[in-house]
């Protein structure tokens, strides 16, 4: 029988290499996993490099984890906050890389690894700092920048609702980046709300398939 | 001569935003624009996180922290609105789906060059967001804008000295002095919106030559 749901985030993470890649999913703290950022502080990775849409706030979640000294380098598309101290601060000291990548760039590259995409030319960012050393071409008239995919070797994700299959349904914009880092990642981990039986998420309002996911935890209420 | 305050530019560029449009507002001052859509008028707003149909700020204690906009403040949901991830928010953007999109600027150049994502400053912490996706990809980029920095220098310029977020992106221009479109042969004056400024001196004020077409 097919159970993808882990008892504990200690379980879910327990095999987290230090130097691996993780996506993070959320927009600010709205789809952030919470549950799941603690648990991989207390697993004690380490040298990581994050994919998130911004680079933490305040000290809790995704700053905390950069406030611990765990990332090496950040991929990200607004680090700067009002209370995105822990970030300042170690940017600032030369002790944390950031890759600044427009936020559709941002998306469109881990969507193309999870698709199998090798690159794809966007018109985003041609002509400005940003794409400074990159392949363009002249497309019918447009110019584009090339960009890669970005893989990950793990995805931490919140999610709203899933079963043992590992099916994912979403609640309002806390969906933001996690379906398609639930297929950009080798191993997908989703903290949900609720976890249901087989057959009782709509199959018309499942978001992620279960195909992208490995593990699921259920936060505790 | 009196300016337009920020509210009197909002509702300019609501004005101009018609019936049935998808609209993306930027953070800042466009976002004030939300206030100033004609009623009667369906106009569906969009923000990169993932939302079409976005309604007014929810009253205070209503507020959900999973349904905000790209400033991460909070919102509601129309009736007909809808939710989906960020490549397909993205997708609306870059692939020419949104109507309009009106974004803040620290300079725009005769020829549309749009500067609005970092001061150039070498210990500034760089953040971008989505303003390159929103540059390239809306079918009419509309800037709002101061007309002077706060030292009273025109952002309007010859070639912004600020690092591009687009190039030749902009279609029209709303400052507190003036309406500006910009043409294949450069900035044509649309309208003048401060009191008791004359063409001459909103000239004088403008870092680059303004062309004044009459009504045909």
């Amino acid at each position: 029988m097919i159970n993808k749901i882990f008892a504990t985030p200690e379980a879910a993470l327990a095999d987290v290499p230090d130097g691996a890649t993780v996506m993070i999913s959320g927009f600010g703290g709205a789809g952030m996993p919470a549950l799941l950022i603690d648990g991989l502080i207390a697993q004690g990775a380490t040298n990581l490099t994050v994919v998130n849409n911004n680079a933490g706030n305040a000290d809790s979640g995704l700053a905390a984890l950069i406030g611990a000294g765990r990332v090496r380098k950040i991929l990200c598309t607004f680090p700067r906050q009002a209370d995105s101290w822990h970030f300042d601060k170690l940017y600032r000291a030369g002790k944390l890389e950031l890759e600044l990548v427009p936020q559709g760039t941002l998306a469109e590259r881990i969507r193309a690894a999870g698709a199998g995409i090798g690159a794809f030319f966007t018109p985003t960012a041609f002509g400005t700092r940003l794409a400074e050393g990159k392949e363009t071409r002249h497309i019918n008239g447009r110019d584009y920048v090339l960009e890669y995919p970005i893989h990950a070797d793990y995805a931490l994700l919140k999610a709203d609702r899933a079963d043992r299959w590992g099916n994912l349904s979403y609640r309002k914009t806390a969906r933001n980046f996690a379906p398609i880092m639930a297929s950009a990642a080798k191993c997908t981990v989703v903290q949900v709300r609720e976890t249901v039986a087989l057959g009782e998420l709509d199959p018309e309002t499942v978001v992620t398939p279960g195909i992208f996911v490995q593990r699921v935890i259920k936060s505790p209420s | 001569m009196k300016k337009f305050d920020r509210k009197q530019m909002a509702a300019r560029v609501a004005q101009d935003i018609p019936e049935g449009a998808y609209v993306n507002l930027g953070i800042g001052l466009p976002t004030l624009v939300a206030d100033y859509l004609p009623k009667g008028r369906e106009i569906i707003l969009h923000s990169e996180n993932g939302v079409l149909g976005i309604g007014p700020r929810p009253p205070e204690g209503e507020e959900d922290e999973d349904l905000i906009n790209a400033g991460k403040e909070p919102v509601t949901l129309l009736a007909g609105g809808s939710y989906f991830h960020h490549a397909d928010s993205f997708a609306m953007i870059r692939g020419r789906h949104l109507d309009y999109c009106v974004l803040g600027a620290f300079q725009v150049s005769a020829a549309g060059d749009l500067a609005n994502w970092h001061t150039g400053a070498p210990d500034a912490i760089p953040a971008v967001g989505g303003a390159m996706d929103l540059a390239v990809g809306a079918k009419q980029v509309l800037v709002m804008m101061e007309h002077l920095t706060k030292d009273g220098k025109s952002k309007l310029v010859e070639r912004c000295s600020y690092p591009l977020t687009g190039a030749r992106c902009v279609n029209r221009i709303y400052t507190d002095l003036a309406v500006i479109d910009v043409t294949p042969d450069g900035l044509h004056l649309v309208e003048i919106v401060a009191e008791d400024l004359s063409f001459d001196e909103l000239q004088k004020l403008s870092g680059v030559p303004l062309r004044y077409r009459a009504a045909a």
